[in-house]
């Protein structure tokens, strides 16, 4: 019992270390985004909110803010109607050389980020796709589809094989057990996958910073200021950052365990 | 049987290569209540699989009101399912999920709420309408269950194996919902079991099939009764089977030879035996007499008290004679109690030369 006591605590401890040593930067960037001090030093000067007032004024970062927006919305829909159609195709169909396929198509992730952008890079230029916003999209989307199609295979996974037949048996087509049943099934995890793709994508700097040319994304524009000088701007873009991941992580968590638990429960 | 509505003719099925059913043939009357029973893996589950649509004959005809079925989609056939897993949508709650076939069918939402409701009160389970799936009670969601297939009206409504995960009460009063819900609706009903009480109980006939074949069709007491092969014989309930040879034959009576000793039956006229030949000598375990004293008939016979098996009011001795036969007998409760019985003492066992049913070995 003791014994159990002390390894808990030691567990515990050692939990609220990892937290810590992962948060504190970023709360202190958060804390600095609001220091009116030029340098983050120890004393602070007085609140103010003077960075967020210049990148509000700076046009080149409400560019990159619209940029990272429309590419991770049109990534997330992208990433997410693939990942459906392939854990689809892989719960329903069986075919040869499916082992091969479902390697094929979990590869991207595994890839060293810069290698996949400089591939990418090279490939779109070779198609005369480069450094548009189409590029982007299209790289994250490669990038992305693996997590969504994982999230939604494991829904698969828990689906009762009948459900699909009993809609045939009850006189609906096969795209209409698709948008009846099968959809509204994976909703959870639609949901879930569409939250985390964008999430990915809206914090993607390597893919980005390769092929984006002209259209650059909030990842992107960062790295700018701070090769520039130091500027605590960088600290009040950070702080937007982490808050739109964090939501979309936090929702996408929040629907993924409603659904295991529910799984769990039946 | 009135007017044909569902024709197997020669239908084979198998799983790459494997054979699942193999050559069965049958018809189905309008308005009839078949089940189709046999052990795990005889075929019984594919055959319904195949009359819905949802599996593919390899071979042979299924004809529905004389129309070739092979190869029409499950979603254009009205053969609405049953299922064992009930299949419910979860995320639905149960109004929906009755109002379901309706929907793909194209109704309005108007008559697609009047119809439902009016199946889930048939049903008993109304004032569930708005409830979710999830919150039901097994015996609740088998309502609805029904209520998903029945409302779509159809011809003919195929089970599989609906009952298998309740409460042995619950199994009681839902054969009983069944039953009368067939005779008021006059649709056929194909139901798959394993279960011989849920068959022999509800059916107006049944299917006995094993390894992919049908072994014998007939009504429950026929099949009960006068078993075509020993398979059915061993499967349908508790039957006492011994195998001998006939030596004699003196008018309408045989004598047959066993390991357990010498007995003998009354000849069916139907049925010509000669001497010499192998046969099954079949004891129903109901139809067996049980003394503590020495009965003065032909055929009795001396065994020792395994141990009893009490179903209700039903009690299942199980016995051995001296050669290591094993014999059951079937008597109620009320008249066990008579004897003073212990495991371990013998007992007389007899029975009337008129109850014995007999099989030609091949």
């Amino acid at each position: 019992m003791t014994k159990e006591k002390y390894l808990n605590f030691i567990l515990i401890t050692y939990l609220i270390f990892i937290f810590v040593f992962i948060f504190t930067p970023i709360a202190f960037s958060v804390i600095f985004s609001f220091n009116s001090q030029r340098f983050p030093t120890i004393p602070l000067g007085n609140f103010s909110l003077e960075w967020y007032i210049k990148i509000f004024n700076d046009p080149g970062v409400w560019q990159a803010a619209i940029n990272s927006v429309i590419v991770s919305l049109v990534t997330c829909i992208l990433a997410t109607f693939l990942g459906f159609c392939t854990a689809y195709s892989d719960y329903r169909y069986r075919f040869k050389f499916k082992g091969l396929y479902l390697a094929l198509v979990l590869l991207p992730p595994t890839i060293p980020l810069i290698i996949l952008a400089l591939a990418m890079l090279a490939w779109l230029s070779k198609i005369g796709m480069s450094g548009q916003l189409w590029s982007i999209i299209c790289a994250h989307s490669v990038l992305t589809a693996p997590f969504a199609m994982a999230i939604i295979r494991l829904r698969l996974n828990q689906i009762d094989p009948d459900l699909e037949s009993a809609a045939w048996n009850l006189g609906g087509s096969e795209w209409a057990t698709m948008r009846y049943v099968i959809l509204p099934y994976c909703k959870p995890a639609i949901i879930s996958s569409l939250c985390l793709t964008a999430a990915v994508s809206f914090d993607e700097f390597a893919i980005s910073w390769f092929v984006s040319g002209l259209n650059k994304t909030v990842p992107v524009i960062i790295l700018e200021i701070v090769q520039g000088n130091i500027d605590p701007q960088v600290n009040a873009i950070g702080t937007f950052v982490f808050f739109t991941s964090m939501t979309l992580v936090i929702t996408a968590q929040i629907f993924f365990l409603t659904w295991q638990m529910k799984g769990k429960n039946k | 049987m009135s007017h044909t509505l569902v024709t197997f003719k020669n239908v084979c099925k198998n799983f790459e290569k494997i054979p699942a059913v193999k050559d069965i043939n049958f018809d189905i009357g309008k308005g009839e209540f078949l089940a189709i029973m046999g052990p795990s893996g005889c075929g019984k589950t594919t055959t319904l699989r195949m009359l819905a649509g949802l599996e593919i004959p390899s071979s042979g005809e299924i004809r529905f009101n004389n129309r070739l079925m092979n190869n029409v989609k499950p979603h254009e056939r009205d053969t609405p399912l049953v299922w064992q897993s009930l299949a419910l949508f979860p995320f639905l709650n149960v109004q929906e999920n009755v109002e379901f076939g309706l929907k793909m069918r194209g109704l309005s939402p108007k008559i697609r709420n009047k119809k439902s409701l009016e199946w889930l009160e048939k049903l008993e389970v109304k004032e569930l309408a708005k409830r979710d799936i999830s919150t039901l009670s097994g015996g609740q969601k088998q309502r609805v269950a029904l209520a998903r297939s029945l409302v779509m009206e159809p011809e003919i409504l195929l089970l599989d194996e609906p009952l298998s995960a309740l409460d042995a009460h619950l199994v009681i009063r839902m054969q009983a919902v069944l039953t009368q819900l067939q005779k008021e609706l006059d649709i056929t009903f194909v139901y798959v079991t394993h279960s011989q009480s849920e068959a022999f109980a509800m059916a107006d006939r049944v299917i006995i099939m094993n390894v992919g074949e049908v072994s014998q069709i007939g009504t429950p007491k026929d099949i009960y009764r006068s078993p075509t092969n020993r398979f059915v014989a061993e499967f349908v309930g508790r039957n006492n089977i011994l195998s001998g040879k006939v030596y004699d034959i003196k008018s309408n009576i045989a004598y047959i030879k066993t390991n357990a000793g010498c007995f003998n039956f009354q000849l069916d006229k139907n049925k010509p035996i000669q001497k010499g030949d192998k046969i099954n000598y079949i004891i129903s375990a109901d139809l067996m007499n049980f003394s503590t004293v020495k009965p003065k008939k032909s055929n009795i016979i001396n065994c020792r008290l395994i141990s009893e098996e009490y179903v209700g009011s039903i009690v299942t001795l199980f016995l051995e004679s001296t050669d290591g036969t094993e014999f059951k007998i079937q008597i109620t409760e009320r008249e066990l109690s008579k004897f003073n019985i212990q495991n371990g003492n013998k007992y007389w066992l007899s029975w009337s030369e008129k109850n014995v049913h007999v099989l030609i070995e091949e």
